[in-house]
């Protein structure tokens, strides 16, 4: 397994860009280009990293990348690897980096027949909780109670009315490969996950936690605090789905409270205790469904 | 040797595909076009043609996969129709601007309201400003032989376009006609495989294709297509050139005349359309009548030229046009007044067999009288008129 020490000096993903300071999606995709190598094609949506990657003349990709649309990456990444495949170039890697809306939103029905067909391609969806690029707009991805552009706290509705979207869970339905969800706060399991991701075959799927201090309105030195205390709370689990078992990569230890973790964060300043509560609710409700799952397997694999 | 079949405009479609060797075809289907796609996957599993073929979710995923394919440097294919069209409409400027010569065959069918699935061109006549060469063809013949032209004319350095293929609904995608097949050595011959030299994705030689381009760039970019489309129009008469001497068809290049010579009148149509048109004036020319047909070959890039020397020859000109941008006229009578600017002629718009009507052989005699009217005048009583519309007095 891969460890921190391994990864290479080499930077794919360069310094220069203009990403805001704290970016959690600069420090993942930073990450995650030493872990794919130099053999890599990158696909970008029309998303944040586009433009701060990569704005004409510049580049900070030191790969081949290719930009189309928004709903489309995970169609034009497949055929990108099919293409690849046909040319005698089967050493590649094909990835596909796109933000929440672009996946859980207008990304999703070429996602979903992308991951039905097995396309051999690994999808990242940077889950930064919100449309960043176009100035912070409630995504499917967006948590419940958020204050966002399109989900002002007003004097009768306060925030997002919705709970966050479970593309995970759509990624599981669709019995892909491999599917996991990673932290930049648990930088071994993310890199372990990248790792994974590279060497298997077929569609692989990431979710990554992506710190946004702008768009959140949280300090920019918070972005790891902030990562390690959605997992520490149980509103992000670091979970893995691969041979159609469900495993959990981390237990939260309770080392922060959820109170902590809104209390930081200005798109949550407007809280009442009822939506804490109803928080709460929503996170013992999805770990229950986990435990079920975990549970459920023990008895079908005979009590290992 | 090239063999004879009879065959519908969508297997000739197909067959072209086949014969022009490409790498990678998107499928998603759509009525009329989808025998198209059905036949390419019959040629996929029976071994006949080796490319990637993908049944995709939705057009707009595979025109997004055939442009990314492309992009990575394989020769690229995919085909279709109407409201599948309109959902590409987004995807379809990527290619163009990025210089990526695909061909797609689109069965020109009605887009809704109100739903119908027979022949109209407002389908591929909005997609015109989008860099895309647009040609209409007449018989299946067309068909087969222009997916291989398209596929030469898009790859040519001076090019390097899409190509859309516009083909009648029914009346050539599901109508059996002869067709001449020509030989696989032949074509190879004639269209070498595709060398992805100004575009690809290998990390051996890293290339940003689609970056995110501020106002100091963009502009040059617009130019540089515009000038590519210009340059196309002597591309597709030389291919046109080469491909009758290596094949025996010649079809005249960007327009095709018929009897326009010493024409007093002169009609200019496209698509299937233009058959009935020949007959036509063959059997008003017996009768005397001064009467020539213009074959509108290429939309875009639009033949100016060709068209204003022969309105320059006579009295009076009709656009025919199987769409209508509403509150103006047809597309082609729009482009054709453009081209004849300040020539003092009567320009008249025929317009007819919106939403897949049958336009008859009454209904093109009606468009040459109505212009030898007109020539007689030296005015058109109305520059716009409905055929064979209820309620409506042409």
């Amino acid at each position: 397994m891969i460890n921190i020490k391994d990864l290479p000096d080499e930077e794919l993903f360069t310094a220069g860009h203009t990403a805001c300071p704290g970016c959690g999606v600069a420090l993942v995709v930073r990450n995650l280009m030493k872990v794919l190598g130099k053999d890599t094609v990158v696909y970008l949506p029309a998303n944040c990293l586009l433009v701060f990657s990569a704005t004409y003349p510049l580049d900070a990709f030191k790969v081949p990348y290719l930009h189309l649309l928004f709903e489309n990456s995970a169609v034009a990444a497949g055929a990108i690897r099919r293409a690849l495949k046909r040319l005698g170039k089967e050493h590649v890697n094909v990835v596909a980096l796109a933000g929440d809306g672009g996946t859980a939103d207008i990304g999703m029905q070429a996602l979903s027949g992308a991951a039905e067909r097995n396309e051999d391609i690994i999808y990242v969806m940077v889950d930064n909780e919100a449309y960043m690029n176009t100035g912070i707009q409630r995504s499917g991805s967006t948590p419940f109670g958020a204050w966002t552009t399109t989900t002002p706290v007003g004097k009768k509705i306060m925030g997002k009315t919705e709970h966050k979207k479970d593309v995970m869970k759509i990624m599981m339905a669709h019995d892909v490969p491999y599917a996991a969800t990673a932290s930049p706060a648990f930088p071994a399991d993310m890199l372990k996950k990248f790792e994974k991701a590279k060497n298997k075959e077929g569609f692989r799927f990431l979710q990554i936690y992506t710190t946004c201090p702008t768009g959140w309105r949280a300090p920019s030195e918070k972005t790891i605090t902030l990562a390690k205390m959605a997992v520490e709370t149980g509103i992000f689990p670091l979970l893995e789905y691969e041979n159609g078992l469900l495993t959990v990569n981390y237990r939260p230890k309770g080392k922060y409270t959820l109170e902590e973790y809104l209390k930081i964060q200005g798109r949550f300043r407007h809280f009442t205790p009822e939506m804490v509560e109803e928080v709460k609710r929503w996170i013992d409700m999805r770990w229950k469904w986990i435990r079920t799952i975990e549970e459920g397997q023990k008895v079908v694999s005979g009590g290992e | 040797m090239s063999v004879s079949k009879v065959v519908t405009g969508n297997y000739a479609a197909a067959y072209g595909a086949l014969l022009s060797r490409i790498q990678f075809a998107a499928a998603y289907p759509i009525t009329p076009q989808t025998f198209i796609v059905e036949h390419l996957s019959e040629f996929v599993h029976d071994g006949l043609l080796d490319a990637d073929y993908v049944r995709v979710e939705s057009e707009h995923s595979a025109m997004s996969a055939v442009v990314a394919a492309e992009a990575t440097g394989v020769r690229s294919f995919t085909a279709t129709s109407s409201q599948g069209l309109a959902l590409m409409h987004e995807v379809l400027f990527l290619p163009s601007a990025l210089r990526l010569p695909i061909v797609m065959p689109v069965v020109n069918r009605t887009v809704a309201a109100p739903i119908g699935i027979w022949c109209e061109y407002n389908d591929t006549m909005p997609q015109r400003d989008s860099g895309w060469i647009q040609a209409y063809v007449e018989d299946n013949q067309e068909v087969l032989d222009m997916v291989i032209q398209a596929y030469k004319i898009a790859e040519n350095k001076d090019v390097l376009l899409p190509v859309m293929l516009s083909m009648d609904a029914f009346i050539l995608s599901h109508t059996v006609e002869p067709v001449e097949f020509p030989d696989q050595e032949a074509v190879d011959a004639f269209l070498p495989s595709y060398k992805a030299e100004h575009a690809h994705l290998w990390p051996e030689d890293p290339m940003i294709i689609g970056s995110f381009t501020p106002p100091e760039y963009i502009q040059e970019v617009r130019y540089q297509t515009d000038q590519a489309m210009k340059a196309a129009r002597e591309v597709i008469k030389r291919v046109t050139k080469d491909f009758a001497s290596a094949f025996g068809r010649n079809y005249g290049g960007l327009v095709e005349e018929y009897r326009t010579d010493d024409a007093e009148v002169v009609l200019v149509t496209l698509g299937t359309v233009t058959s009935t048109a020949r007959d036509v004036v063959d059997e008003m020319r017996d009768e005397g009548k001064k009467v020539g047909m213009v074959k509108l070959r290429y939309f875009r890039p639009y033949p100016f030229e060709e068209i204003r020397k022969v309105a320059e020859g006579v009295s009076a000109i009709g656009f025919y046009d199987r769409s209508i941008s509403y509150g103006s006229g047809g597309p082609s009578y729009i482009e054709g007044r453009h081209a004849l600017y300040g020539l003092e002629i009567p320009v008249m718009n025929f317009l007819a067999g919106l939403g897949g009507r049958d336009v008859r052989v009454p209904d093109i005699k009606l468009m040459f009288e109505k212009l030898l009217e007109a020539a007689r005048v030296g005015k058109a009583k109305k520059d716009i008129v409905w055929i064979g519309t209820r309620g409506v007095e042409p």
